[in-house]
């Protein structure tokens, strides 16, 4: 096991490139927006006839997901195929942990069938980073969501879907509504709008469900929605994750879609082009309204696209990191 | 030995091109240039043969053979074909021919598009170095150079070749794009 060098990032390789991707707390605006224009190149790709290109022919990709996902884990193995390279998804939290088995167990052994990248999902926060810390340093680890920390694709595909829908960051509003406190997504948003140069970017929520000090991302906090709706560009409607609420956080999904679920009438007080995102899976009726979620301001559905884009684009820049990285160290050994 | 002036080159190039298409008994072909140089050259030798037709752009970066040697390039474009691939008859334009791998990518991602009813490559340059069996059609000038030495397309307007010594230069890439 290499010992962690303290002179960089876990994630970035010797020239500053990704060689893994676990969070986007860290990363430069160059490299996220290079992440963003390969992204662009993507899905330029995924609207031909033929949608695969051989870059990581030979490759193979390891999906191990400790957590169910639809979405992400369709997405991420499509992302895989579209690059040629062979994909193996495993669903652990159906097979060996359940029998004892530890997560650094389970690794070592999908390790030793030679895998190139392994794309985790955990439901702890921090795991891809022990994975990447522990594991084979050549293993390039891409992050799925981990707890409440990090989704840093889905970070990076809203960021996508932002600027295709927009042109840049530089003028925006964006609000980010909903259940903040057991979010991610709403973690990776929004580093990622700050790190992007977004002036204003709000948080939307009741008190039970905001974390404590998320003041110190850069963001201002409404607990009224028609306050933290006026004259945005963008809202990006967070799940309420009803499977992580533990104690009385919520009197009643009833109330919280009467104070906080978004409606035509509420969308009104948002700027008439404004996009309306939402990471998925959508609960109709729990945090968003039929009629906005299918509605001409929704482009939920371009997200689901984008984000196959910008997975291939994350999977080439991680495996192109780690080559670069593999050919610096045999350069600086002779 | 100095460099060729790529303005003269093209001229004497679309003449040449014309009397290839012409043998060949192809008309109204679709032009794609390879990025970033090879774009340039097709816009230099479309305005020469009096031409608006569209110009296909290609980026080739997703099919190139030296991804497990030299990763992804970094400033990956979208490719651009403003027109179908399929049954056409298409030329091809790139800067500078060395090892004939960026052709062989570009051809493999022609071919992701439809199947074109032929291929006529050109190219201002060929180096004379050929790893692979791919030769222009069509070709400005044809230079020997010492095995350290490269050639690069700077442009778009105007357009001049330059030589790079790789010697003092080692962030070069191994093939031009």
């Amino acid at each position: 096991m290499t010992p962690l060098d303290a002179k960089r990032p876990l994630q970035l390789n010797d020239q500053g490139q990704l060689r893994h991707f676990l969070s986007l707390d860290g990363l430069p605006r160059a490299l996220l927006t290079e992440l963003l224009d390969t992204a662009d190149s993507f899905l330029e790709v995924g609207a031909r006839a033929v949608k695969k290109v051989p870059l990581l022919r030979g490759k193979t990709v390891c999906n191990v997901f400790f957590e169910n996902s639809t979405r992400t884990r369709t997405t991420f193995e499509l992302a895989a195929q579209r690059l040629s390279a062979d994909v193996i998804t495993l669903n652990v939290s159906t097979s060996s942990t359940s029998k004892g088995e530890t997560l650094f167990d389970t690794l070592r052994n999908l390790e030793a069938m030679a895998a190139d990248m392994f794309v985790v999902r955990h439901a702890d926060s921090g795991a891809a980073h022990f994975i990447a810390e522990h594991v084979c340093p050549e293993v390039a680890i891409i992050n799925g969501g981990d707890g409440r920390h990090a989704h840093p694709t889905q970070g990076m595909l809203d960021m996508l879907t932002i600027r295709r829908h927009k042109g840049g960051f530089e003028n925006l509003s964006v609000a980010i509504v909903g259940d903040i406190l057991h979010s991610r997504v709403a973690r990776s948003n929004m580093i990622a709008l700050k790190t992007l140069g977004c002036p204003d970017i709000r948080v939307v929520a009741p008190k039970t469900l905001l974390p404590v000090g998320v003041e110190q991302y850069g963001v201002k906090v409404y607990t009224d929605l028609e306050q933290g709706l006026k004259d945005v560009d963008v809202v990006i409607m967070l799940r309420l994750q009803r499977e992580r609420m533990t104690g009385g956080l919520l009197p009643s999904e009833g109330e919280f879609y009467r104070l906080f679920g978004l409606t035509t009438a509420r969308l009104a007080g948002a700027r008439p082009d404004a996009i309306v995102m939402h990471p998925g899976p959508i609960n109709r009726g729990v945090e968003i309204e039929s009629a906005v979620a299918d509605g001409a301001h929704s482009v939920i559905l371009n997200q689901v696209t984008y984000g196959i884009a910008v997975r291939m684009a994350v999977l080439s820049m991680a495996m192109s990191g780690q080559t670069a990285q593999r050919q610096y160290e045999q350069e600086n050994a002779q | 030995m100095s460099l060729p002036n790529p303005a003269e080159l093209i001229d004497a190039m679309a003449i040449d091109l014309k009397a290839y298409l012409a043998r060949r008994g192809i008309e109204s072909p679709n032009y794609i240039g390879i990025h970033t140089g090879g774009v340039w050259v097709a816009q230099a030798l479309l305005q020469a043969l009096g031409s608006d037709a569209a110009l296909g752009e290609l980026d080739v970066s997703f099919y190139r053979d030296d991804f497990s040697q030299n990763g992804l390039h970094p400033q990956v474009r979208p490719s651009a074909l403003p027109f179908e691939i399929e049954g056409q008859h298409l030329v091809l334009v790139d800067d500078v021919l060395m090892s004939g791998r960026t052709i062989r990518a570009a051809l493999n991602e022609l071919f992701d598009y439809g199947r074109p009813a032929s291929v006529t490559l050109v190219s201002l340059l060929d180096l004379n170095a050929g790893e692979l069996p791919i030769r222009p059609d069509v070709v400005g000038a044809t230079l020997s150079l010492q095995p350290d030495e490269r050639v690069k397309l700077l442009g778009p307007a105007p357009l001049v070749l330059e030589r790079q010594d790789l010697a003092s230069a080692s962030s070069l890439e191994e093939s031009p794009r």
